[in-house]
């Protein structure tokens, strides 16, 4: 990096493609990968999600890790970030919820919402 | 992305079904009408769970919420909030007092009360794409100190802020900051001191995997404010996700030169280097810690000399904590004078903490300095799950002590904590109820600093090991008056007389819990009786008229102790009873309990 200008074109240009709004559609995905993640299952909920993702040739979709959100209790988290900016954040994930999420949510575009963080937390 | 106004409007069923729809086509039209589009933007968002105060609308990043949101009351709210920053009182949302009526009342709390700075990005960004960082102006403070700041003006910013050490003893950082600099010396070091001992803390870990970069920012920046170009990460080998996205972190940072010669064409050359510890709860006392990067067995040594005058390999040395550093960058890009509104007076910004314990929401949370415990415990986390009732908080961990349900509306900062005879520590909060025994907690706590003390001085090593055998004592049912009295002297001796923190803080958990608990204490050695029904010597259970003959507990009795039938109130057999509690948990009326019968501890003499 040689200047501040430089660093502020890397950024607007970061900045647009995390917000999802270069693509009609795009749906960011943000798996929660700490330990707490990981320990919970989390890295069978990343797999799975991605298996289906490809399995069922689902496009515009932006799969990423992330740090603990700070709800470790409820991990594995899986965030729903959509190109309206709404999200949906589904809470202590199983590989049987990933295939319902996928089905449901992704190809639906029906959140369910009775695996959200604000239904299940009372 | 930082600075932009967000306006959230509330697109779940039932708030579309009151028009926020409409509402929000209103806001776009008002906002493009008083030329505010580049600085705010309308969001529709799944549902809050306040569906009865639909339309909701949420404006950040000021966590203004509206409820009962009419499409005519959008003009005013732009006209007034958005353009003149003075929020409409009228449709604020109140909360009402029939908690219940609130579908998601626990989450509104854990949204609107928590403040995250050091957290900013954990969660949201991934730890392996240094652009993601860069995205959330990540490196931009970096860039700003490098090309037009000079170090004495970082060194002033930084003291201005007000920020103070957030690995357990608050010293404030610019002082540090200026100490090193002022040490004249051609080679200085940055050391992130990531050797995060205190079980039940775990903040510094979820900002080393959640956002490694924001520390490798930090360090860069304090090495041009002191006059050092090499920075090491003392963390331990117990976080091998950490350990791993920093190794990866550090490599883009050099790939995209925000790391190694020359950066931003300033001159200045920085490089960070991992070290691994074995994970020793000593070695994050700086300077055993100092000794363990050298090579050395890591044990303390005296000071002075600070480390900012003889530190590493004998040259001036920084050591700050991972969320102290994770707290710098933003001091850069939003200003000292922002950082400083934050918080008390005396403690500026936020604080991490970790839940933990008897607590309905375990996990991490960021609030202000100067929230109180009440809001962060029964707000934020939840409460005690079990109908439970609250007992007692332990914060700093093994250095920390107790504080009581009567302490509970103390707001938190560094010198009201240690008033109360605890400390901030990292952040740990280990919250116990009813079924916690005092004493117990207590030997827990001070068994983990006898294993966890390095020998080097008589009064930890030996004054320890003496106390946590009179616990033992104690929780037996072999205690005396004699006992109690002895540990208090040999606590306060202890603490006067070790040569660090460690050994200096290791009886807090002990002095505070006879300080507040003595009842508890008193039980075990006078009545041979612990009322919570933890020590095993000294439990007897009892089921009260409380039973509803329910036979839960004698399904789930593992040793076949319980009789009685259905409807009719049940009996344990002490005989055949082997205090392993597992009746108290399942009774669903909470009939069962270990409490004398004219037990009055819970007024905490």
């Amino acid at each position: 990096m040689k200047s501040l200008e430089d660093l502020k074109k890397l950024r607007d240009e970061a900045k647009r493609n995390m917000n999802m709004r270069h693509i009609k559609g795009g749906i960011r995905i943000q798996v929660g990968m700490g330990t707490c993640g990981i320990a919970a299952g989390a890295g069978l909920a990343l797999k799975r999600l991605m298996d289906e993702i490809e399995e069922n040739n689902l496009k515009n979709i932006f799969v990423t890790q992330v740090g603990c959100m700070g709800e470790c209790a409820f991990e594995p988290i899986v965030e729903v970030i959509e190109e309206n900016g709404s999200h949906s954040i589904y809470c202590q994930v199983s590989e049987r919820m990933v295939d319902e999420i996928v089905e449901e949510h992704l190809m639906g575009g029906r959140p369910i919402e009775k695996y959200l963080l604000s239904a299940r937390k009372r | 992305m930082l600075e932009n106004i967000h306006i959230l409007i509330c697109g779940g069923t039932e708030c579309l079904g009151s028009k926020s729809k409409d509402i929000r086509f209103e806001f776009d039209r008002h906002l493009e009408k008083y030329g505010l589009l580049g600085e705010a933007k309308t969001v529709m968002t799944g549902c809050f769970g306040l569906c009865e105060s639909g339309p909701v609308i949420v404006v950040y990043p000021d966590e203004v919420f509206y409820s009962h949101v009419q499409v005519g009351d959008v003009e005013e709210i732009v006209s007034e909030h958005i353009l003149n920053g003075r929020p409409v009182e009228r449709l604020r949302f109140k909360e009402p007092i029939d908690y219940k009526k609130i579908k998601n009342y626990s989450e509104l709390k854990f949204y609107s009360k928590q403040k995250r700075i050091a957290l900013r990005n954990c969660g949201s960004i991934n730890p392996l794409d240094i652009l993601e960082y860069i995205g959330r102006d990540g490196y931009l403070a970096l860039g700003k100190v490098l090309t037009e700041m000079t170090p004495l003006e970082v060194i002033e910013t930084m003291k201005a802020s007000g920020l103070r050490g957030r690995g357990g003893g608050g010293f404030p950082t610019g002082l540090k900051w200026e100490f090193a600099s002022k040490s004249i010396d051609d080679q200085k070091y940055v050391i992130c001191n990531a050797d995060e001992g205190d079980p039940g803390a775990f903040m510094d870990r979820a900002i080393l995997e959640g956002d490694p970069h924001s520390v490798l920012e930090a360090m860069a920046i304090c090495g041009y404010a002191i006059g050092s170009n090499q920075g090491y990460i003392y963390i331990r080998a117990e976080y091998p996700v950490a350990v791993e996205r920093l190794r990866i972190a550090i490599n883009q940072a050099k790939e995209y030169d925000l790391l190694g010669k020359n950066i931003f064409n300033s001159g200045f050359d920085f490089e960070i280097e991992l070290r691994l510890g074995a994970g020793a709860f000593v070695c994050g006392e700086e300077t055993a810690l100092i000794a363990s990067i050298e090579g050395e067995r890591g044990m303390p040594r005296n000071k002075p000399p600070f480390p900012a005058v003889r530190g590493l390999w004998d040259h001036p040395t920084n050591v700050n904590n991972v969320e102290t550093l994770a707290n710098v960058p933003v001091v850069f890009l939003k200003g000292a004078k922002w950082f400083k509104s934050i918080g008390t007076a005396k403690s500026s910004g936020t604080k991490v903490f970790a839940l933990g314990g008897k607590i309905q929401n375990t996990g991490l949370l960021e609030v202000p300095m100067g929230t109180t415990l009440r809001e962060v415990i029964f707000d934020i986390g939840g409460g005690i799950p079990n109908k439970r009732k609250f007992k007692a908080v332990q914060t700093g961990g093994p250095s920390g002590g107790c504080i009581t349900e009567e302490s509970l509306d103390t707001p938190i900062d560094f010198d009201n904590l240690v008033q109360l005879g605890s400390m901030m520590g990292s952040g740990g909060m280990i919250v116990m109820d009813e079924d916690n025994c005092m004493v117990d907690v207590a030997r827990f706590y001070l068994d983990f600093t006898v294993e966890e003390s390095c020998g080097k001085c008589t009064p930890c090593r030996e004054g320890t090991k003496r106390m946590l055998d009179i616990l033992d004592r104690i929780c037996e049912g072999k205690g005396t008056m004699d006992d109690l009295r002895i540990l208090e002297k040999l606590g306060n001796m202890i603490k006067d007389t070790s040569l660090c923190g460690l050994g200096q803080t290791a009886p807090n958990p002990v002095l505070s819990t006879l300080k507040h608990f003595r009842s508890e204490y008193l039980a075990h050695v006078m009545d041979k009786v612990c009322p919570a029904g933890v020590c095993s010597n000294l439990t007897t259970f009892t089921v009260t008229d409380r039973c509803i003959g329910c036979t839960k507990c004698l399904k789930n009795c593992p040793v076949g102790a319980i009789t009685g039938k259905v409807k009719e109130k049940h009996l344990i057999n002490p005989d055949l009873c082997i205090r392993c509690g597992a009746c108290k948990v399942s009774c669903p009326v909470n009939a069962i309990t270990s409490k004398p019968v004219d037990w009055e501890g819970e007024q905490n003499v």
